[in-house]
């Protein structure tokens, strides 16, 4: 807008320039935004940028992590001694339930011997600590402090102690943003623990819920219901919590119900989070099976290195 | 010379820190409070030395925010444009309210610069945000004379020194 230096503007000025460049910039915006929409420019300058973003990030962070410091640092004594205690108990549950969990994976691999399974359900994990800074408190994204060099690659499901967090959506090459189970635009298919019954959760824009849209109105639903992901679609590893069922109404036309759910992670104060590596699932159909038939092991020896499908089953 | 250096580097140095502030975590139940701190610092530089302040400066201010934002190229880029070409518009009788009428014209400023991003957010397709997205207009108005005073504070003490 034309100014001129000493402040002479006249109190309802209008320049026809003025509102030309404003016009112009306006356009410029708008078609920046169509061809990032499009073809999603801003990851890519965002990794080219990415110098400068992530000290930014850090540095952005830094106040929070200073009063987490200060927390630890001028902590009481009891609070500690407290908070020890407490952490020794959940880790004396967690090995007990470990050691009960050890005794049926190894139940469970005998039995896949047995079955003649091949793929296993390894979980190759590795911790990231959340970055506490807030993009835009009307979208749920968190950032973590591991990126592409890290190993770190978009698509990547991101999980806590309790449940499923959400996964990564953009890799810098040492940070990394994660979009969470509860961002409007997320969606993670889930089953519901106690029915087998299969259904997709969505995030909502008010947040820290989730949805379920559109359940069969007659399908057994009840509020306290635990989601466990299904592992359709491959992106989720099958079988983490999701979320407990909060409440379940029938939506307006009658025809359908739509429930509310309360995730199982601790998104609002997660601090550190598990990256997993390994997908459960394959994406897309699975493989051909084997030919059905007894284990290769247990085949007559005189036929097993004539049939081509055991030379099929090894890995 | 010493004076133009100490002014400049506060002037970049308030339009920093205004995208850092913006990254600034809050308690979750303040976090829809959080102002729009670019806008705030854009307005007062707007406001006190519109020599240095045009739209271009808006936007490309707006496209580092984005940028560190990461949500859509151009789209707070827009914003701040529209913002500050207001602003620049209105200047000469914005200059001369009392603070609780400039307050009132933040506010404004502010609202429309939410029925902005809730046009630019319908039109990428998310969901219609819930009621407390109009909290944080109004908490940038009542932090608006602190921001301002702060800020004019610092340019007169860096004004007294050197002079």
């Amino acid at each position: 807008m034309a100014l001129s230096r000493d402040g002479s503007t006249s109190l309802f000025s209008d320049s026809p320039a003025g509102t030309l460049r404003l016009l112009m910039y306006i356009a410029l915006a708008a078609v920046l935004m169509v061809l990032d929409h499009r073809n999603d420019w801003l990851q890519q300058a965002r990794y080219a940028s990415a110098l400068v973003i992530e000290p930014v990030y850090r540095l952005a962070g830094l106040p929070s992590a200073g009063v987490e410091a200060a927390r630890t640092a001028f902590a009481d004594r009891s609070r500690l001694i407290e908070d020890n205690r407490r952490l020794r108990a959940a880790l004396l549950m967690a090995n007990a339930r470990l050691n009960r969990m050890a005794a049926v994976d190894q139940q469970n691999q005998r039995l896949k011997r047995l079955l003649d399974v091949q793929r296993t359900l390894g979980m190759n994990a590795q911790l990231a600590r959340v970055i506490d800074i807030d993009l835009d408190p009307f979208r749920h994204r968190i950032v973590l402090n591991a990126g592409r060099r890290q190993g770190v690659r978009p698509g990547q499901a991101v999980i806590d102690a309790r449940g499923i967090v959400g996964q990564v959506v953009e890799a810098l090459p040492d940070t990394s943003v994660v979009l969470l189970i509860t961002d409007p635009s997320h969606a993670i298919p889930v089953t519901v623990a106690r029915t087998g019954l299969r259904a997709i959760a969505d995030g909502s824009a008010a947040g820290d819920r989730l949805e379920l849209p559109n359940v069969p109105i007659s399908a057994d639903l009840r509020v306290g219901d635990q989601l466990l992901s299904s592992g359709l679609g491959g992106r989720f590893p099958a079988g983490f919590p999701v979320g407990t069922v909060t409440a379940v109404r029938p939506d307006r036309s009658g025809m359908y119900a739509r429930a509310w759910a309360r995730p199982a992670a601790d998104l609002g104060r997660v601090s550190e989070v598990l990256l997993l590596h390994d997908l459960a699932d394959p994406v897309g159909p699975p493989a051909p099976a084997p030919a059905a038939g007894p284990p290769a092991s247990l085949k007559p020896a005189a036929t097993a290195p004539a049939a081509p499908r055991s030379a099929g089953a090894a890995p | 010379m010493n004076r133009l250096r100490a002014r400049r580097a506060m002037f970049w140095g308030s339009l920093l820190l205004s995208l850092l502030l913006m990254l600034v975590p809050l308690p979750v139940t303040l976090l829809p409070l959080k102002p729009y701190w670019p806008a705030l610092v854009l307005l007062y530089w707007t406001l006190e030395a519109p020599e240095h302040v045009g739209i271009g400066l808006a936007f490309a201010v707006g496209l580092g925010a984005d940028l560190l934002d990461g949500a859509l190229l151009g789209e707070q880029a827009l914003r701040l444009t529209v913002l500050v070409f207001l602003a620049l518009r209105f200047r000469s009788r914005l200059r001369f309210f009392p603070m609780w009428q400039q307050a009132l014209a933040v506010l404004a400023l502010l609202l429309n610069d939410r029925v902005l991003l809730l046009a630019v957010r319908l039109f990428a397709g998310d969901p219609w945000p819930p009621a407390t997205y109009w909290l944080a207009p109004f908490a940038g108005a009542l932090l608006w004379p602190f921001v301002f005073l702060l800020l004019d504070d610092l340019r007169a003490r860096l004004r007294v020194r050197d002079g």
